[in-house]
């Protein structure tokens, strides 16, 4: 059943109504552009649809949840740490995640005299083996031109108030090296597993833009 | 240069490395990044050419000129990329926060001179 053909009257259950979801007008032209030589690709034999295909399932399967759990490995253990940030992919891999391309991963820990964040100003280059996909505010030119000119500001913005004595430290990453933050475990999880410290791991954290917390912060009233 | 370096510890008696295998930096070296401008799109950002740094880390292993290998030219040997700090201050001169920030970035041993 394509796209066109979806109805809303039966097999699964939606008590809202929306817009059909479908191509709407014509293609842009980056979007020609993708498809022409994606196209010409196959039709030269360079790769086949098979391949495209499994590159999107290998992204797909890639998620902060990765990420959640080397964080909560290092925190529980003192060696994994020690390895992860003297070689952050060697120690992903040690955890049985892949890396399937040709970059390194430097682990940045946030300490009560650091605070890491990361930005790519350039375009959008994220630890994708270990976090999946950037968050779209991730990847547009309000946050890769001020996380790198003002990252208290936007760290303010996400709600993250960073001390004055504690050093701002932006890593821009251009080329083969990504980042993760190793955010600071929080207060009162002394007797949390593994696991359940996982569950506090969110993405935004490994990106450095919010602390690791224990409950949601909320607006002082 | 020092024999006792890089990836592989002391070189055996008589050993010579080839061009490249050896990082020119080392943690600790102050560089300036070129103020070069070419046409298209490369990978060390506007907003640090002609800024000067420290060198943080010599990442490893080496890696091709990823600039030239995206135009389709000939890459050349490997060399290295660095882990290079900037204050923030040097970057912005109306930078708002504390004199500690600082950026870290990769860049490519060609846009590096030592100062």
């Amino acid at each position: 059943m394509g796209p066109q053909e979806h109805r809303h009257d039966g097999g699964h259950d939606h008590d809202h109504d929306h817009a059909e979801i479908g191509q709407a007008g014509r293609p842009g032209y980056y979007e020609i552009m993708e498809t022409a030589i994606r196209e010409l690709l196959v039709e030269k034999r360079l790769i086949g649809p098979d391949e495209i295909r499994r590159q999107i399932e290998v992204l797909d399967s890639r998620t902060p949840a990765l990420g959640a759990k080397v964080v909560a490995r290092a925190w529980v253990d003192p060696e994994f740490r020690r390895r992860l940030l003297a070689d952050g992919r060697a120690a992903c891999e040690e955890l049985g995640i892949s890396f399937y391309d040709d970059t390194r991963l430097i682990v940045l820990e946030n300490t009560d005299k650091v605070h890491n964040l990361i930005v790519c100003t350039l375009c959008s280059c994220y630890p994708r083996p270990v976090l999946g996909l950037p968050p779209d505010w991730y990847k547009l030119k309000p946050y890769r031109a001020r996380a790198v000119s003002e990252p208290r500001a936007v760290l303010a913005e996400f709600g993250t108030i960073i001390p004055d004595d504690v050093e701002v430290r932006v890593s821009d990453p251009t080329a083969m090296v990504r980042y993760l933050v190793l955010p600071k475990r929080p207060e009162g999880t002394e007797n949390y597993s593994e696991e359940q410290l996982a569950a506090l791991v969110t993405r935004d954290t490994m990106i450095g833009v919010v602390p690791v917390t224990v409950e949601l912060r909320r607006a002082a009233r | 240069m020092p024999k006792n370096s890089g990836r592989f510890g002391a070189s055996a008696a008589g050993i010579v490395r080839a061009l490249g295998e050896e990082p020119i930096f080392r943690p600790g070296d102050r560089v300036r990044v070129a103020t070069r401008s070419p046409v298209g799109h490369y990978r060390v950002p506007l907003y640090l050419r002609g800024k000067t740094g420290l060198v943080e880390r010599v990442i490893e292993p080496p890696g091709i000129d990823n600039e030239e290998e995206a135009y389709g030219r000939n890459a050349g040997a490997k060399r290295h990329y660095y882990r290079v700090a900037f204050p923030m201050r040097q970057i912005w001169p109306n930078y708002r926060g504390s004199a500690k920030d600082g950026l870290r970035i990769e860049i490519f041993e060609t846009w590096l001179e030592r100062i």
